[in-house]
């Protein structure tokens, strides 16, 4: 049995929300670069140079890329083999969520759903849990801001829709999007499970590197056509018409009830933040 | 493109009569900040025939609920976020004279029919680019709401603020222009 206190688990939670809203990830850069060869819009061109300026500012000066710094939603993913001691898994990390926001000087923007009083610590954290064999112990920080997750959506559809139906509500919940979620976006869809699951497969789907190619050949050629078709709406970087309206369509999938087409679309601005670490 | 033009608060009517959508402007001097929890008070007060902690004649607000600043700086990131959350409360802050809005996304017809009316302008920052927009902040001071935290309406010096005309006092919608022009038909 695998021993890990819960005070390198706050340290490590600290430090990833910390790096996650400062240090965009080279894969998202290399995305930025590769937009600015193709966007065609001048004004779509001088977002994209200077969303490459904002990151390396952000960077180097340790300052927020964005003020909206996100929710935090936490991933642990960890073997059975591993004991947690000196205290409890999901207080840790909301004490490494805590630390991280205060010393970082991130932005709280948790809130209480009607009287909307400031929680003051950005907590609770959302954490997501998964336990397999073995004895790792993986943290993935994903801070995700509000103007992204508002125009996400889930939806259960007639199975007698397919893939086309499927495509098109895709599609057609980035049109309806239009600037608000800070293109250029990167789209995760979470398509089967049950209603929460495919949620959660959509978010998770953000977490793949850009760039990479989807291990399962028939999802990758549907990410390729879906994002052609969700760059020829137009919408372009910040809405105001060109190209690049996102980076990359992400898809995760999973089987369903014989009843049901569950599809969850959930939008991430260009500052797409995730920081993971092995402990 | 042609090269961006500057401006200076408070904005006059001519300032804004001039502006035509997809005009590069550089913003200097005083703006103030306001989102959701501030523009609900901001319009109560109106309602109640109270006066608003400024003066709106000319003015220019951001919406903007900036991150902590780190010691030795005026501010944190400080980018835009989406307007459309204060479409309800625009229109009634125009009347009383305001003359400005920085922010990002689309504004709903009663928005555009008010700064139409009034001669109004609404700016485009860069969404997500906060530590770049923080940059051409010089100061900040929080004059109202402390208690709402980022929301707070806060007084802010900038100079060469970059932002876009989204919406002119014409009737012109660049996010509607924009997305006609580049758009291609499946």
């Amino acid at each position: 049995m695998r021993e890990i206190h819960v005070d390198a688990i706050i340290a490590a939670v600290r430090d990833l929300c910390i790096r996650a809203n400062t240090e965009l990830g080279e894969d998202v850069l290399d995305a930025f670069r590769k937009a600015l060869e193709r966007e065609e819009s001048p004004a779509g061109k001088d977002i994209l140079k200077r969303l490459i300026q904002n990151a390396e500012i952000a960077r180097t000066e340790g300052v927020p890329m964005c003020q909206d710094t996100g929710f935090a939603v936490i991933f642990v993913d960890m073997g059975q083999d591993v004991r947690i001691v000196g205290g409890g898994l999901r207080e840790a990390v909301e004490e490494g969520v805590r630390q991280g926001y205060r010393d970082g000087y991130l932005r709280k923007s948790i809130c209480h759903p009607f009287t909307r009083q400031n929680t003051g610590d950005n907590t609770p954290a959302i954490l997501h849990l998964d336990i397999r064999p073995g004895d790792h112990f993986r943290i993935t920080a994903a801070p995700k801001g509000g103007g992204s997750e508002n125009m996400s959506r889930v939806t259960m559809l007639t199975p007698a829709v397919g893939v086309q139906g499927v495509k098109d509500f895709v599609v057609q919940r980035v049109k309806e999007s239009g600037p608000n979620p800070c293109p250029p976006t990167i789209v995760g869809v979470g398509i089967g499970g049950t209603f929460e699951t495919a949620a959660l497969l959509a978010k998770k789907a953000l977490l793949r590197p850009l760039g990479s190619l989807n291990p399962d050949p028939e999802l990758a050629a549907l990410e390729a056509d879906w994002l052609e078709a969700v760059n020829s709406l137009g919408i372009g970087p910040q809405g105001l018409g060109g190209r690049i309206t996102s980076l990359a369509v992400h898809i995760e999938m999973m089987p369903c009830h014989i009843a049901s087409l569950p599809v969850a679309v959930n939008i991430q601005c260009h500052a797409a933040r995730h920081k993971e670490t092995e402990l | 493109m042609h090269d961006a033009v500057r401006l200076t608060t408070p904005l006059s009517r001519e300032d804004v009569e001039k502006l035509r959508i997809g005009d590069r402007v550089l913003l200097s001097g005083i703006i103030y900040t306001a989102r959701d929890a501030a523009h609900k008070r901001l319009v109560e007060l109106l309602e109640a025939g109270e006066s608003l902690p400024f003066d709106l004649e000319g003015q220019v607000i951001y919406y903007v609920g900036p991150s902590p600043a780190k010691p030795g700086r005026p501010i944190g990131a400080a980018g835009p976020t989406t307007s459309y959350r204060m479409d309800a409360y625009a229109p009634e802050l125009i009347r009383q004279g305001l003359r400005g809005m920085i922010g990002k996304g689309a504004r709903n017809d009663a928005v555009k029919a008010a700064m139409k009316e009034h001669k109004a302008v609404y700016f485009a920052a860069i969404g997500g680019a906060g530590a770049l927009m923080a940059q051409s902040i010089l100061s900040a001071e929080v004059i109202a709401y402390p208690e709402l935290g980022p929301e707070a309406v806060r007084r802010l010096k900038v100079k060469d603020l970059p932002v876009i005309v989204a919406n002119d006092c014409h009737g012109g919608d660049l996010y509607e222009e924009g997305v006609r022009k580049y758009a291609r038909t499946a």
